[in-house]
């Protein structure tokens, strides 16, 4: 099924869009979803209470927290990623995808394949061992395989472009594209044992694998969890709000440093360790100098709602974007406080990491998903708008309830062991052994399962009020309800 | 600046190069210079390849994602040096292939947990961790000890860590699948063993088959037990 975009103000042929690939991205993001949110939840119960591991070897806390981990960030956040850049990239370049519709298929299947193979390799026992790029070696060689692919039919979509300029949410999900692909074959370069066995060896060990994989996990929140969303962001913030983008100079600084400063930033996963001095320094003074360009698009995408703030009573999927925005400048501040060598004395290795990371991938990355879906749906099946605002608006207001809960329950117990870790008491002795500090966080583990629970029970609200909207009477066939005249940028 | 953005944002190749070029210089500056520098890694006497069970051992611990729970970087502050032992130095992971430094402590450093505990403790406690410490977190792996290891692979393990670094020699590839039964039976006389692999543990065992416990075990021995810091000072350890 195509649709038509509505040209007639634009003066443009009609182009007849892939929005296929699109419904199929975004159901398999819904879908993911619930299951990683479902499987954090499971986790955060085998923390606050050891019984519910059950004994069984394939749902282990270690087996199973790279299900969640892979299936919050590669599967949930990746789907949204590809539904929401196909969808983009056609509008704001006024062109079908390229490549041709078996391609954006392989793309998708392909990528639901892998994403399936690498859960199941988890529980079964297959890992390379290394946070964030856990698939073994042939699973990587697939992933590159689709990886090409994506690359292939986006930007050949962007050279077919009929719009003099390409979009600045298109030179974010280009940066994104081309980012992960350098890290992902420059952290996964290892030998097999051999060709017929999953196990293989990184072949960089030690410190510089240490590196490596820091220089690959930070960017992987850089690339894939900040500039493939901040290309959401650019797009349907001022899709939903009616206004261009506030500052089309600030795009061009905030996208130029924000690409350059991420990389450097690594190290400061490495604080105190055995990493030389030098380079902990050097990431550390570049974690610190990326709180500016990350201010800087929060501030282009907040500011670009001047004029429109009223829409944030009427519009609840524009109340999710805007708030990803205030927790992304949230946890970009956060970010480079705890980079800094004496905070990170005491943060490192405790909760408090666990707690920044989710009010990135909660408070930003799902919310501004969710923000995305909230629009795409009601468009991508040409229905007036959602099924019922008001249960879009009991899931902002439990996520963002639950997501309190999570993020503050685990700075209290974050903090909590990293003082009793390093107190003593009045003779010069270590105050406390390490399993009181263990005891003493419970409370804050359930506190935390509960703001997850809160998280997963948004989530489901959100799956039936789609389903609702899904099947709620068409209007108007083959126009689409949201098309207008492309968001550009103010000079 | 040179030239204006207006012409980047029209020509996807221009766009793409520069960010190419953007994206490549922190990566290089940081990373290149820890393969050329010739101390980043210290220069220390003891560190030597894993034996077989162990190296077995190890691959199971990533298996397990015990990584996910456990840190192995006692970093340079003074209470971690106190908690756990003398602060982790990088030659101490230069035979990891991956390193198993680890991001978080639900559990405790394990860097130096080696010799700390005596082997029947450690099978007692990953068979039931609650059983000797009650409030303790740790998931049970009492099916390890039920699981035989299956060990087939283990002269291609070598030969492969040999190609991507660890110096293995040709007689302790040729002897990997002896090394790894005589560690995994506390009967078997050790000499040959601990002539290729100074200070390996034998592990109690069953006798009859090597379980994935018995490498585990034998794994979790030798952790931070092979440098010989008699000979070092602060100096000589300075990166």
């Amino acid at each position: 099924m195509a649709s038509t975009a509505a040209a007639a103000d634009s003066g443009l042929p009609p182009v007849v869009y892939n929005d296929d690939v699109v419904r199929k991205f975004t159901i398999a993001a819904i879908f993911w979803a619930i299951v990683a949110f479902l499987v954090g939840v499971v986790l955060a119960s085998e923390l606050a209470w050891p019984q519910v591991n059950l004994g069984l070897s394939f749902i282990n806390f270690g087996r199973l927290r790279p299900v969640h981990t892979s299936g919050a960030i590669f599967a949930f956040g990746g789907s949204a990623l590809f539904a929401t850049a196909f969808y983009i990239v056609q509008r704001t370049c006024h062109v079908r995808l390229f490549g041709g519709r078996a391609l954006a298929d392989f793309i998708f299947w392909g990528y639901q394949f892998f994403i399936v193979m690498a859960a199941l390799s988890y529980v079964l026992g297959f890992s390379q061992g290394q946070e964030y790029a856990e698939p073994e070696w042939h699973l990587d060689l697939f992933l590159t395989v689709i990886w090409v692919c994506f690359a292939i039919v986006f930007i050949g979509t962007v050279m077919m472009r009929t719009e003099p300029h390409i979009y600045v949410a298109n030179w974010f999900y280009m940066a994104f594209i081309l980012t992960v692909a350098v890290l992902h074959i420059g952290n996964n370069i290892a030998l097999p044992v051999n060709i017929y066995t999953a196990k293989s060896y990184n072949i960089f060990s030690g410190t510089q694998n240490a590196l490596v994989q820091w220089w690959y996990g930070h960017n992987a929140v850089g690339f894939f969890l900040t500039a493939g969303f901040l290309g959401m962001m650019y797009y349907f913030i001022p899709k939903a709000a009616g206004r261009p983008v506030y500052s089309y100079r600030l795009s061009i600084v905030h996208f130029w440093s924000l690409i350059f400063m991420y990389i450097w930033a690594g190290p400061h996963h490495l604080h105190w360790t055995a990493l030389p001095d030098w380079a902990q320094t050097l990431g550390m003074a570049f974690s610190i100098m990326l709180w500016m360009p990350s201010w800087g698009g929060m501030i282009n995408g907040l500011m670009t709602l001047s004029g429109a703030w009223d829409k944030l009573r009427t519009d609840p999927g524009l109340r999710f974007s805007v708030t990803a925005v205030g927790f992304y400048g949230m946890s970009t501040f956060e970010g480079p406080v705890m980079s800094i060598r004496s905070v990170n004395a005491l943060s490192h290795y405790t909760d408090w990491g666990i707690g920044h990371v989710h009010s990135g991938s909660l408070g930003w990355v799902a919310f501004i998903s969710f923000g995305a879906i909230y629009y795409l749906v009601p468009s991508l099946w040409n229905r007036s708008g959602l099924y019922s605002k008001k249960l879009a608006a009991w899931h902002y207001w439990i996520a963002t309830f639950g997501i309190v809960l999570y993020i503050s329950s685990m700075w209290v117990a974050g903090i909590m062991e990293g003082l009793m870790w390093r107190a003593y008491d009045s003779q010069g002795f270590l105050q406390y052994s390490f399993l009181e500090s263990v005891v003493a966080v419970h409370p804050f583990y359930v506190i935390r399962l509960l703001g997850g629970l809160c998280f997963l029970s948004g989530a489901l609200i959100m799956v039936y009020n789609l389903i609702m909207t899904v099947r709620s009477q068409r209007t108007n066939p083959g126009i689409e309800p949201f098309s207008g005249a492309m968001p550009v940028a103010a000079e | 600046m040179f030239i204006k953005h207006a012409t980047i944002e029209r020509n996807a190749i221009l766009l793409l190069v520069l960010a190419l070029g953007a994206i490549s210089v922190g990566g290089l500056v940081e990373i290149i210079p820890l393969f050329t520098i010739e101390t980043t890694v210290e220069h220390v006497k003891g560190m030597r390849p894993y034996t077989p069970l162990e190296q077995e051992g190890r691959d199971i611990y990533i298996r397990e994602g015990c990584y996910l729970c456990h840190s192995q970087m006692i970093r340079a502050l003074k209470d971690e040096v106190e908690r756990y032992g003398h602060y982790s130095l990088a030659a101490e992971s230069m035979y990891d292939h991956p390193f198993q430094w680890g991001s978080r402590r639900i559990g405790p450093d394990l860097a130096r947990v080696g010799g700390k505990y005596s082997s029947d403790w450690h099978y007692a406690h990953l068979k039931n961790p609650q059983a000797l410490v009650p409030e303790s977190l740790m998931p049970h792996y009492a099916f390890l000890a039920d699981s035989a290891l299956s060990y087939d692979n283990i002269t291609d393990k070598l030969h492969t860590l040999r190609a991507v670094g660890v110096p293995y020699t040709d007689e302790q590839i040729t002897n990997a699948r002896l090394d790894l039964e005589t560690q995994a039976n506390a009967l078997a006389d050790p000499a040959a063993l601990l002539a290729r692999y100074p200070k390996a543990v034998s592990v109690p065992g069953n006798a009859k088959t090597v379980t994935e416990l018995d490498a585990l075990v034998a794994y979790l021995q030798v952790l931070g037990t092979e440098v010989d810091f008699a000979g070092t000072n602060e100096e000589s350890l300075q990166q």
